[in-house]
């Protein structure tokens, strides 16, 4: 016992000293580096277009449902099998469909879909291509002006090979908003 | 390209790497624990601390360092936590509840990080970084010291001392997981991860939580700890933005598992013992992914929890690692994978996480099977079991068995009682086969040390609190006590000379035995259970 007492103290001693380095020295040195230009706007999310939250109205493309309830971020939990999610995504897919005037079956998967973290700013080419003709109308735009805008608003996998397409929504609703 | 092409090229892509690094920092890595020097900021840290570098110590008191050190690491946070309110950054968030601070004080502590709490309303910065990032280092640091305790217990012979904890502990922090840290917390801030003080930022009208999240990103990571800066973890854009950083934080996960391998082999002096134990690990780990992968393309729901930016195939490759080592970040959510997909992640976890483990954990782990693995080949063959040299008497594998039955006890136990609790049926998100999934989820997690969730399970009461913190506690500590002192015997034996009676440890029978040895004590104890969760429910 009194070697275990020797040794929680000595753990102690060590603990602090190593709580200087990794707990105080390392992240100050890296929100230091990140202070630089070029890293700063990242560190800070200055503009960020990596979180998408649904803007309310006709005019603007919409996000993928969101099971978040903010600040805190997440995801609906709920199992392929759940009854209460199977009438939750056929009710989505029931207005999406009215809200786009196009059949139910033209709906895509991501449209009826809580994300992960509930702040997916991505949907898919798909879904971007059902909401076109409504905030084309909704903004006075062409249709082809605003699926110039997709384009410009489409992110590819990294490195053409990372991860999976997707058309930015917060990037795209910017550049439609700046259109008009 | 479709999207399985790039998926199978990515895995392609970070398997190269992984072999291509592995072999030099395995090499670093064994080079730090066995070289006799002390660089100046080490002396530093001893001085100040007054511990003696140059003095080792025998298994008892090594172990006595780590519980001590882990005791008081659990109190520092606790009371880091409990005292939130009047330290800087916290952004009014105020003090931890009690509950929540001992269940996340002996979470961080067992590099579990397991998070009853949402971090954007209850954890302020300063704790993030002066508490729970510290234990992401040094619960790291503990696990290799230990497995490399292990390992000298084979290299040496007629010794009874396995080395200075003090010495470990402070080099795997400083010289291994500090320098990687640094270097990718820096790459992820260059890759759009978020590095702020600050408690938000504005997105079109909207408040969104924002952390020092880079610096703590990297060696939940590196260092197999995974507990969320955010609630999304690494599925929220602002821990993991792009498929770029995916790959970047799958790579660091698997980094020190698998070159721990090599630095077994580098240490033992036969580089092919550590080639057999990685080769089993891999083929483990790539049949679970194909499971996983599979089983997601072909959900009813397959985008589910999932970022599109992720897909299919990244969101399985990250629930495959997180889950087959100790880490349990998470980039989707596995409560809403299909019923063979979130059983294959538990599966990973029931194998005792060893394909390839965590840091330390996982190669002291596979050594522990792999004297199970020769003990039953030795019952076979009616011969006293040998492994790299050393003789497995009842002493050994006493030691090894206890190592390895703690997890199964836990998790049967702790999920068996939760399950007959009244009270456990408000706290499922949900019901049926999948509601046991996610009781058994979570004791398999908390037992493994692995920390991630079927989220939905709410664990804020108190039984789930305390039972869960309960099996964190013995998950870590128990079969740390039994692998040193498994390695305290057997560093106390004279070498045996190999003949040609010696069951060769490097070829594919070794690799089918411990494969088999791993698989079966699994399936031994896990049948029943896996058959009333993710099994009935992939049969749905």
């Amino acid at each position: 016992m009194t070697n275990f007492v020797a040794q929680a103290l000595a753990g102690l001693r060590v603990l602090l000293v190593l709580t200087v380095i990794t707990g105080v020295l390392y992240p100050a040195a890296v929100w230091t580096v990140s202070r630089a230009p070029g890293l700063h706007a990242n560190a800070e999310a200055v503009d960020t277009t990596l979180v998408g939250i649904d803007r309310q109205g006709d005019r603007w493309f919409h996000t993928r449902p969101s099971a978040a309830t903010l600040p805190a971020s997440g995801g609906s939990n709920k199992g392929e099998h759940d009854e209460d999610q199977d009438a939750v995504v056929a009710q989505r897919r029931t207005e999406i469909a009215r809200r786009e005037g196009v059949a139910q079956d033209r709906v895509p998967q991501d449209a009826v879909t809580a994300s992960a973290s509930g702040l997916d700013p991505h949907i898919s080419a798909a879904y971007a291509e059902l909401q076109l003709p409504r905030v084309a109308g909704e903004n006075g735009l062409s249709e082809q002006r605003v699926r110039e805008l997709i384009a410009a608003s489409t992110d590819g996998r990294s490195a053409g090979l990372l991860g999976e397409p997707g058309v930015n929504v917060t990037a795209l609703n910017r550049a439609v908003e700046s259109a008009t | 390209m479709s999207s399985t092409a790039a998926g199978l090229l990515q895995v392609g892509v970070l398997v190269v790497a992984l072999a291509v690094v592995h072999r030099p920092f395995g090499d670093h890595v064994a080079r730090v624990y066995t070289g006799s020097e002390h660089t100046r900021i080490e002396r530093a840290v001893y001085r100040v601390a007054r511990v003696d570098p140059d003095s080792e110590q025998r298994w008892g008191t090594y172990a006595r360092a780590v519980l001590g050190f882990s005791f008081v690491g659990v109190v520092l946070l606790f009371v880091l936590q409990r005292t939130q309110s009047v330290l800087p950054f916290d952004h009014g968030r105020g003090d931890v509840p009690t509950s929540t601070a001992f269940n996340t004080a002996i979470s961080f502590v067992t590099n579990t990080n397991w998070q009853s709490y949402v971090p954007e309303t209850v954890m302020g910065h300063t704790v993030q970084m002066v508490g729970l990032t510290v234990q992401n280092f040094v619960s790291g640091a503990v696990g290799m010291a230990v497995a490399v305790a292990l390992v000298r217990g084979f290299t040496r012979s007629r010794a009874d001392r396995l080395g200075n904890f003090w010495v470990d502990l402070t080099r795997g922090t400083l010289r291994v997981l500090l320098p990687v840290a640094f270097v990718f917390a820096i790459v992820l801030v260059a890759s759009g991860v978020v590095m702020s003080l600050e408690s938000g930022v504005d997105v079109d009208g909207h408040t969104v939580a924002t952390a020092p999240v880079a610096s703590q990103e990297a060696i939940k990571e590196l260092g197999t700890n995974g507990g969320g800066v955010l609630n999304a973890n690494s599925a929220h854009p602002f821990e993991n933005p792009s498929g770029w950083t995916n790959l970047i934080e799958v790579f660091l996960i698997l980094l020190i598992p698998v070159s721990l391998t090599r630095t077994f082999g580098t240490m033992v002096g036969d580089r092919r013992q550590g080639h057999v134990l990685l080769g089993v690990m891999g083929v483990l780990w790539t049949a679970v992914l194909g499971v996983i992968w599979a089983a997601e393309a072909s959900g009813l729901r397959p985008l589910e929890g999932k970022e599109l930016r992720f897909g299919i195939p990244s969101s399985a490759l990250f629930a495959n690692t997180t889950t087959a080592t100790s880490t349990g970040a998470v980039n989707s959510m596995h409560d809403s994978f299909t019923g063979l997909g979130g059983g294959g992640t538990l599966l990973n976890m029931l194998f005792g996480e060893m394909t390839p483990g965590g840091v330390g954990t996982g190669l002291y782990s596979v050594l522990v099977m792999s004297v199970i693995a020769m003990f039953l080949a030795g019952l076979m063959v009616g011969r006293t079991p040998e492994y790299l040299g050393k003789k497995l008497g009842q002493r050994e594998v006493t030691a090894a068995a206890v190592s390895i039955l703690a997890m199964p006890a836990l998790v049967l136990v702790g999920a068996g009682i939760a399950a007959v609790l009244p009270s456990t049926r408000e706290a499922l998100t949900n019901s049926g086969a999948h509601g046991l999934s996610e009781i058994l989820y979570a004791y398999a997690s908390a037992s493994n040390n692995n920390g991630s969730a079927f989220a939905g399970i709410t664990v804020t009461g108190d039984w789930f609190q305390a039972s869960l913190a309960v099996c964190m506690a013995f998950g870590r500590f128990v079969p740390i006590v039994a692998v040193l002192c498994l390695a305290g015997s057997l560093a106390a034996q004279k070498k045996v000379p190999v003949t040609a009676g010696t069951l060769p440890t490097t070829g594919p029978l070794f690799a089918t035995l411990l494969g088999g040895a791993i698989v079966l004590v699994a399936a031994l104890t896990f049948v029943p259970a896996l058959a009333l969760g993710p099994i009935a429910e992939a049969l749905l």
